[in-house]
Order: structure tokens, then sequence, then C-alpha cells
């Protein structure tokens, strides 16, 4: 069985706007469910994924052999009670895991690579929305997702205020940070620094920036951790030797733990998809949409919120966090929200952290009941 | 449900939009939700009695009501409930002038420090009164501004603060405290509970 069968594929007939002013139809959306659609309809939960991640939630990722991303909180009695929810989640657009993206072709055949339309978060709910209509859903029971899944959690109720019932961005922030913007920066650099990115034509010139992609990986990677967890882990722990070697190779277990986390993500991801998305991060600024003023983006929504944050995330910190509460207070908006203590930094939310875990279960859960 | 709650969930009609600061474990919101249809928030700073009120199914934030009041807008809430947590402000004269502003009503409830328990504990004993409303030690109270129901009645007074209701609890009971028997309740309740605006 090959890739393409493995990865359902939805076909967007219907034109989509875009915001740098480009239109796109008839394009794919990839995307994969979990659990049931009951016979009313009311117990499906929208995920949306962050950066690297893609459709294939929980359960064997049937392209890439690993656990999916968010197997600790999707399951059969997980938080995300996939024997009581249907849960759909589909890769964004700009992605590579099978939704229209750099490494698809355009109209005249030849692989898009950086001419494809630079796309926005705004864009990615849009295109996704078209899953609704797909399953017949009038309402999901609840949007949720970490990082620049919450992004999208975000800007979808703003663009749908009666497409949710409930509203659980995990992570994130309304608006990318300079520091936000600067690591993604970073990343972006080292690709296109690979002499093997070839101004994005890799694919037809038969070569892959696979160090440029491993280095923005490695740099990445140290974001989503927090320095205290780092230390636990593997403070000055040397690599399989006794002793310094005087030398440049990986002496520390950190550097070959980074090395190995660079190696394996670029089996399984594209490097222009890697420029695009974290492009859409940093233009997401939902304030901006609204004059400036964020209580706007959700004036509209009866919807039910639930922000979480960790302590030691200094990513998306809890600042950022609590920010998009003011602003949903300040309107009276129903919003529930909750700081986990937890040492594993930004990745906390896709990690076993039974604080978190409980919390979403509890808010799902409850909610469900109330339904 | 401890008496207090009974008496404060009495002073709140049906269907209103109540914030419960402090609200521990969201016992009082729970009963307030299921019983008397109310539009429930809670605003609590730990972490364990969040997790406690988010698995009850209940609206609440994580936050301390020093700094976390002010995102509210002005009289944003039918009441703002209390309970027993004014004294162990830094700043207690500001949370209230907050809790006038988010709420149309407050409903502050005070552990009476004019208890004749506590009188007669320091007075006799000598050292600092342990009751069944203020069961810590001296070191590690959270209490930091105790007060007297004499002190609370004259303090509100004194900011213009209006006083719709005022009542001592002792055990069970409850009873009007008004100017003239203010000095008996002051001896003989452990706990005021005042329903107040600005």
């Amino acid at each position: 069985m090959n890739t393409e069968t493995k990865i359902k594929t939805l076909i967007v007939k219907k034109p989509l706007k875009l915001d740098c002013g480009k239109t796109i139809k008839d394009f794919p959306i990839a995307y994969e469910t979990y659990g049931s659609l009951n016979s009313k309809k009311d117990n499906a939960i929208l995920v949306f994924h962050a950066l690297t991640g893609d459709q294939f939630v929980t359960g064997i990722n049937p392209v890439t052999k690993k656990e999916g991303w968010w197997s600790y909180a999707v399951g059969p009695d997980k938080a995300i009670d996939t024997n009581k929810y249907f849960v759909i989640c589909s890769n964004v657009i700009g992605g590579c895991m099978g939704s229209y993206g750099p490494s698809h072709k355009d109209p005249d055949q030849k692989i898009f690579g950086t001419n494809f339309p630079v796309i926005t978060i705004n864009d990615m709910v849009n295109a996704q929305y078209n899953l609704l209509d797909h399953f017949g859903i009038d309402k999901l029971f609840s949007i949720t997702g970490g990082s620049m899944g919450g992004m999208q959690v975000l800007q979808f109720i703003s663009n749908f205020p009666n497409k949710s019932k409930t509203v659980i961005p995990i992570a994130t922030t309304s608006s990318h940070s300079a520091q936000n913007i600067a690591f993604n920066e970073l990343g972006r650099q080292a690709i296109t620094a690979d002499s093997n990115w070839k101004d994005g034509n890799y694919t037809s010139k038969n070569t892959n920036p696979g160090k440029g992609l491993a280095v923005a990986r490695m740099a990445a990677h140290i974001t989503y951790l927090s320095k205290k967890g780092l230390q636990e882990k593997f403070g000055r722990k040397l690599q399989e030797r006794e002793d310094l070697k005087f030398g440049f190779d990986a002496d520390f277990q950190i550097e070959s733990y980074l090395r190995y986390q660079g190696s394996v993500f670029v089996d399984r991801f594209d490097a222009n998809s890697y420029l695009y998305i974290t492009r859409a991060m940093d233009y997401f600024d939902l304030a901006k949409q609204f004059k400036g003023n964020l209580s706007d983006a959700f004036i509209n929504t009866k919807a039910k919120f639930f922000i979480i944050s960790f302590t030691s995330d200094w990513l998306y910190p809890t600042q950022e966090n609590k920010d998009i509460v003011i602003a949903l207070n300040s309107i009276g908006a129903d919003v529930g929200f909750v700081e986990i203590e937890s040492d594993k930094g930004h990745d906390s939310f896709l990690l076993d952290v039974p604080d978190f875990l409980s919390a979403l279960k509890n808010f799902l859960d409850k909610s469900y009941e109330e339904n | 449900m401890k008496n207090e709650f009974q008496v404060i969930a009495d002073l709140i009609e049906k269907d209103k939009k109540v914030l419960d600061v402090g609200c521990a474990d969201g016992t009082l919101m729970k009963f307030l939700k299921d019983n008397k249809n109310i539009n429930i928030r809670g605003l609590e700073i730990s972490k364990e009695k969040v997790q406690e009120c988010i698995a009850k199914g209940l609206t609440v934030i994580e936050g301390n009501a020093e700094k976390d009041l002010k995102q509210f807008p002005d009289k944003s809430f039918d009441y703002v409930v209390l309970s027993q947590t004014l004294q162990a402000f830094l700043n207690p004269e500001l949370v209230l002038d907050e809790l006038l502003r988010v709420g149309k009503k407050a409903i502050v409830t005070i552990p009476n420090f004019g208890y004749w328990k506590v009188r007669f504990h320091l007075l006799f004993k000598g050292t600092m009164p342990i009751t069944k409303t203020l069961p810590d030690e001296w070191y590690n109270t959270p209490n930091l501004h105790m007060c007297t129901i004499k002190d609370f009645f004259h303090f509100v007074k004194s900011k213009d603060i209006k006083i719709f209701k005022s009542l001592a609890l002792n055990n069970l009971n409850s009873s009007i405290i008004n100017e003239s028997n203010l000095g008996v309740k002051n001896l003989f309740a452990d706990l005021g509970i005042f329903l107040i605006e600005k």
C-alpha cells in the first residue's frame, strides 16, 4: 500500500480566496477521523494540529509508523474519548501530509515550491471549514488544539462564531511575538542557507535541504522544552563515552538527542512546508484583524471557552494565554482558565501531564453532559 | 454545605449572574448553579481547587483577586461573592472597591474577631485565638487584616457603601444586625455576612 492510499482526502471544489489575494479551487484537504459521529451529529470535535503535526492524531501514523502526535490525549477512554466523541483532524493547507501545499503540482504540472501562495492561519481554517459540510455537521461540540493548533481554534471561532459549542485553545497566543517570529526566521534561514534548497526547487533537482531542515528542527525543539526539563533529563551527561573527546562530535547527550530529533524530522517533513507554515504563524495577529481590539474577535460567539497554559512554557507563556482570557472576560464571555504546573515546557500539551489531561477530560465530559 | 453558603444562597435571586471570588472547590457555585439557575463564574488562586471546580463542570478562572478582578467590566455581575477571604488580602480596601465595581451588589463574609470565644481566648490564655472560623496558628494563618463585625460595619459606612442586609451567624442561627444591636452581635456571632452596594 503506498502513502496515497492511506490518506483520506476531500477535494474542495468551492473557490477559496486567500489572504494574499490569490484564489485556489479544486484543492485537496487530507483528513483523518477517530470514533464515530452519532445520529444527532452533536459529538464532533475538530482538532487542529501544530507546526509539524498532521491529521494522524492518535494510534500509529500509517505513513511514519510512529505514534500519532496527540496519542496521550486522544483515544478510547482518554481525555478526548473516542468512544464518546467523533474526532476530525486535517492536515493544514501548506502542509506536507496530503493537503494542498508547496510539494503539490501547479496547473501546468510543475511542482509549486515557493510559487505556492503564502497562506495564513485564516486560510487554513477557512479551508478546513469545508469538512463540516462534508460530514453534514451543523455545529461541532468542540474545537481544540495547542500552539499553532490553538491559533486556528481562535481564528475558527472568530470566523464561525456559531459553529462550536466549546472552544479549547491550549498553550497558544492571539498574536505571534517578536521572539516567536525570531525563532521561526532562524529556522527558515537554516533551510534557505542549505545549498540543496535550490530556491525551493529541490525536488525537481533531486536534492533535499535535509541539513538546513534538521538545524531548523533542532533550534525549534529547544524552544519546546524548558531549561529545567533539559537539565534534569540531560544535564552534562556524556554520550556513550567516558570523557570529553576534544573535538566536535556529539560529546554531550543533549547534542546527540538534538541531532537525532533533526534527522528523524527530515524523513517526515518537507522543507518548503516548514517555510510556509512558520510564515503563517508569524502573520497571525488576531487583534489586528479587529483594529487592535481582540475582544471584538469573539463578540458574536456564545461558545464556552476553556484556556490552558503551562508554567514552564516560555514560547507561548501563560501571560499570552491570559491575554485571551482577559479579552473574553471584558465582553462577558463564558471562559475558564487554568495554568498547569509542568516542567516539560511548551511540549507539555503533547506529553503525559496528568493534571492537563484530567482538566481537558473533565471540561469536555461535563460540558457534553450539559449538552 | 455549610450554613454560611445557605445564607449566601438565600440572598441571591434565581437566574442571576454571579462571580464567586475565591470560590475554592466550587461547593457554593455548584449549589447556585443547580438550585437557582445561576450563571456562575469563579476566580480561584489554588491550582488544585481550580481542578476540583473543573471536575464539577464549573467555569472557573485561575487567578488572584488582587490582580485579576480588573479584567471584568463595571457592573458585569449581579452579585460578587467573597467568602471569608477579605482579611487575607494585602489590600482589602482595594479588593472591596473592585468587588463593588465589578458587581452590582457584593456579598462579603468575614470571620468575626470580636466573637466572645476569640476575646476569651486572648484574654485568658494570652495566645492568639484559634476557633472554628480561625483555625490556623499565628505563624501559618493566611489572615493579614483581621477585623470584627463592628469594624467592618463602620468601615463600609465610612466609605459610603450601602448595606442592604447584614447578618450575624452563630452555628446554625442567623440574625439581622443593625445599629442598635451591633455590640451584642459583635460579641455572639463568629461570622458576619454583608450584602452591600456602591
